[in-house]
């Protein structure tokens, strides 16, 4: 979902149309949206005024311990181990099925992006129950890897379809090996799609709480949940060691890309060109897939499968699935229609209008991408005990805390949506005397109306799968698909915990696929 | 036709959020427990072994209840967050030490003396804030395989013999209590350096007792410190023969041999002090402390109610002299775990 951002804008597109040059923003659209950046800010600013509320001294003792460092090295371990091995698995899937005679290539392809599909802490229960000594770094790494390839896998994919052939061919041509034609050409070509790949995963890693946890292995992420009631202070200070570390790996990124140049000239002849032979190769090569295939894929849905028959057997709780269904799905709608009438004045006016302050205001609302859902809910629970205590642990706050996580891809449906509609209509409905909130209601919605639905579903969809500001704001004995699977596979109750992984899966599926989709036209860059 | 199915989405578009809102409004959220006659108990007791006595208290009392199900540590922290404005009425807890962490912050009523008396005295608060309602056996867990005979004392475990062998349950409230008796019997000092030994010792850390009973199965660790009742619930779940493990519980008052209880109290800020007695009265009954011993596998603490058959009896163990209610200084006792590099 992340990668379906609004950057997919290509100048000179039929649809799309230059924000018209008259634009001014409207005071109350201007207004609106300040409003709305405020709100998305709230959680980092008073969770810094909290980290440091008893000054500098405390918290740089409270901060300089053994186990932070320790924390710092595991967070960041783990995320680099697994950003390499999404690197090996996505780069090299996307190499054999862009460039090779690999049979059943548009299958591999399709199968290669199933793991979106699978939330990484369902993939952490169904490798715990599997192999339950798996635990720890060896068992995160290896979920996170499966779970995150796919980012690196597709936007891989697509480049190599981009990319210019003859480089690699002129390089074949001057005798290099297919060996070093990958690493000198090819590996080049697609690196700025690798390393935003890479980012994502990273970042991935970094916010995961579900799957760190089930597999007990100590991260940033964990320890804040862990110390969330017990000691509010330290839980806050860690979050915003967590978030510094984040900004910077953003920062690193940002400028390291700044600085590469990897240009094409000109188009490009599109010629047919013949894949590449495996030769003996072949069958190593299709059996690497089966492996990640089998690991990814299979495995869960297999084990899912197991537990399933087993603990059904035990007898299946269908009141108990059917109220968390009923509560997942309530929930998640009222943050879906939160999320996107907050993103409305943000995203209609970074359409609309170009400048500084909308561009400002619409990155604030981005915020969300890069705090952990842990630390948003972490300042909110905080927040509402000091001065929203009516709001404390009810589902509104729930609700807006899944608002505030998912409201960049609320932004980013909105924006698009009304890029893609012609501001002509809006100036003949002004010009003719309606007023702006009319010609807002009358003109603008329901042009953009199909785009901002498919957004609102897809944060609906996400925020299903949302496991640690559930179970942190969650109203007293309010159960979610997520939350019920935690408490499962926390107990070790694997049987009970199978239809709820299940049907997480299900879910999870139908965003999943409208990615694989697009995965041609992806760019992958956010 | 265009405007047509466009308004027809629009409207579709506004009314699904209001209905989402309005139906995540009378979701399970919507009542609170603070004045109702619905009944809070926040609970750091599993919601496995808690929720079946629980739906019978309902059936039996014709109470609502309403669980917050959480670690018990975490619950109690959250409890004096809330303060009185907490909308917990019960807190059922897994150690007397958050118990007391309460009563000092003056959170829990005092309970009549009806309920009091239930209980032996040393298994309630000396002030009468809070009542056990089952007893909780320290042991030490071990393979025979790798061990002839398990150590008597926890403080042998810092030993060579014992390097990487050792399991523990660190984050767990009961280790937690654990530490604090030893505290209390050995003073801090002789705690923190028996916690760092430990540590230097290559101690496996898991997440539970459950844990720690598959790490010794698995050959990983060849004694762990855990509480008695986890041993016989996986002993009845997968018979005799399937368990590799064996029990010590240890002699001569020593730490590892703390008889802890499950116990609870109710809020002083709660509306539904008679509920919440009520509810009491009824864990103290003699069908939930059957339930306590018989499925749970724990020590009930009501006269007359039999001790599961396989138990050793409650008055053969010998458990260091030490007052429940001295257990209350949590906090130290996570930090000092945390100070030596375990949590």
């Amino acid at each position: 979902m992340t990668l379906a951002g609004p950057r997919s804008r290509r100048p000179g597109g039929t649809n799309e149309v230059r924000p018209g040059r008259s634009a001014s923003p409207s005071p109350a659209l201007l207004g609106l949206s300040a409003l709305v950046a405020g709100i998305a800010l709230l959680p980092l600013v008073y969770l810094l005024i909290l980290a440091f509320q008893d000054g500098w001294q405390d918290a740089a003792g409270e901060l300089f311990r053994e186990t932070t460092l320790r924390l710092v090295m595991n967070s960041l371990g783990l995320a680099a181990a697994t950003t390499v091995g999404g690197l090996v698995i996505g780069v090299g899937l996307a190499w054999l099925i862009a460039r090779t005679r690999l049979p059943g290539r548009r299958m591999w392809a399709l199968v290669a992006t199933l793991p979106l599909a699978i939330p990484s802490y369902v993939a952490a229960f169904v490798w715990i129950s599997a192999f339950p000594w798996l635990n720890g770094f060896d068992g995160s790494v290896i979920v996170l890897t499966l779970s995150t390839y796919p980012y690196i896998f597709l936007p891989v994919l697509a480049a190599l379809g981009r990319a210019d052939r003859d480089q690699e061919e002129v390089a074949r041509s001057l005798g290099k090996g297919p060996v070093a034609t990958f690493f000198q050409v090819t590996a080049r070509q697609v690196q700025p799609a690798a390393a935003a790949g890479a980012l994502l995963a990273a970042l991935y890693v970094l916010s995961d709480f579900g799957s760190v946890s089930i597999m007990r292995y100590d991260t940033f992420t964990r320890i804040i949940f862990a110390r969330a009631n017990l000691d509010h202070v330290s839980a806050a200070l860690l979050s915003c060691v967590l978030i510094a570390i984040t900004v910077l790996i953003l920062w690193g990124e940002a400028r390291s890309r700044g600085r590469a140049r990897f240009s094409r000239v000109g188009a490009g002849a599109t010629r047919a060109r013949q894949q590449g032979r495996l030769g003996v190769w072949t069958f190593p090569a299709v059996l690497a897939c089966a492996a990640v295939a089998g690991l990814a894929v299979v495995l869960p849905l297999v084990s899912i499968g197991y537990w399933l028959v087993r603990g059904s057997s035990a007898g299946l709780d269908g009141p108990m699935l059917l109220e968390a269904s009923l509560t997942t799905l309530a929930v998640s709608a009222a943050g879906a229609a939160l999320a996107t009438v907050l993103a409305l004045p943000v995203g209609v006016l970074a359409a609309r209008n170009p400048g500084p302050v909308p561009q400002l205001l619409e990155r604030i609302t981005w915020l969300g991408y890069s705090l952990p859902g842990i630390v948003v809910a972490l300042s909110l629970v905080y927040f509402a005990v000091h001065y929203a205590y009516p709001l404390y642990q009810e589902s509104p706050l729930l609700v807006f805390a899944y608002a505030l996580l998912f409201l960049p891809a609320a932004v980013g449906a909105v924006r698009s949506a009304v890029a893609q509609s012609p501001p002509g209509l809006e100036e003949v409905a002004r010009s003719l005397g309606s007023p702006p909130p009319r010609v807002f209601a009358r003109v603008t919605l329901p042009l953009a109306t199909p785009g901002i639905a498919a957004g609102a579903a897809l944060v609906f969809l996400t925020c299903m799968k949302e496991l640690p500001a559930t179970l942190l704001l969650r109203p007293t004995g309010m159960e979610t698909m997520a939350t019920r699977l935690w408490t499962h596979t926390a107990s070790g109750a694997y049987g009970a915990a199978a239809p709820y992984a299940a049907l997480l899966v299900v879910l999870a599926a139908v965003p999943a696929f409208l990615l694989g989709r697009k995965a041609n036209g992806l760019e992958g860059d956010r | 036709m265009r405007a047509f199915t466009s308004g027809r989405r629009g409207l579709l578009v506004t009314a699904l959020p209001v209905f989402a809102l309005f139906t995540a409004g009378c979701g399970p959220a919507a009542d609170d427990g603070g004045g109702d006659d619905t009944v809070t108990i926040y609970s750091g007791r599993e919601e496995d072994l808690v929720q079946p006595i629980i739906d019978r208290l309902e059936e039996e009392t014709g109470l609502q209840v309403e669980v917050r199900y959480g670690d018990t540590a975490d619950l109690a922290a959250q409890l004096q967050t809330e303060g009185d404005r907490s909308e917990g009425d019960v807190y059922l807890a897994q150690d007397a030490g958050s118990l007391g962490l309460l009563v000092q912050d003056g959170l829990l009523a005092e309970l009549p003396s009806d309920i009091l008396d239930r209980v032996p005295e040393e298994y309630r608060a000396d002030s009468g804030e809070w009542v056990g309602l089952s007893g909780r056996s320290r042991v030490i867990a071990y393979d025979p395989e790798e061990v002839d005979t398990p150590p008597d004392s926890v403080m042998d475990l810092t030993g060579d013999e014992w390097e990487g062998k050792v399991g523990i349950a660190p984050t767990n409230g009961s280790f937690q209590a654990f530490v604090t008796a030893l505290r209390v019997i050995e003073g801090d000092e002789a705690a923190q350096r028996w916690l760092q030994d430990l540590n230097d010792n290559g101690v496996q850390s898991y997440e539970n007792n459950r844990a720690m009973l598959d790490a010794l199965d698995n050959g990983e660790i060849a004694v762990s410190l855990n509480n008695h009742y986890y041993w016989y619930e996986r002993v009845k779940e997968q018979g005799e023969d399937a368990v590799g493990s064996e029990l010590h519980y240890l002699p001569d008052g020593d730490a590892g041999a703390l008889v802890n209880v499950s116990g609870a109290g109710v809020l002083a800020a709660s509306g539904n002090q008679e509920e919440a007695q009520q509810a009491l009265e009824f864990l103290l009954g003699e069908e939930a402390q059957e339930y306590f011993t018989q499925e749970t596998s724990e020590y009930p603490l009501v006269e007359g109610v039999e001790t599961m058959e396989e138990l050793p009896e409650l008055s053969e163990l010998q458990q260091p002299d030490i007052d429940l209610s001295d257990l209350h200084s949590l906090e130290e006792s996570v930090e000092m775990i945390q100070e030596a590099g375990l949590a």
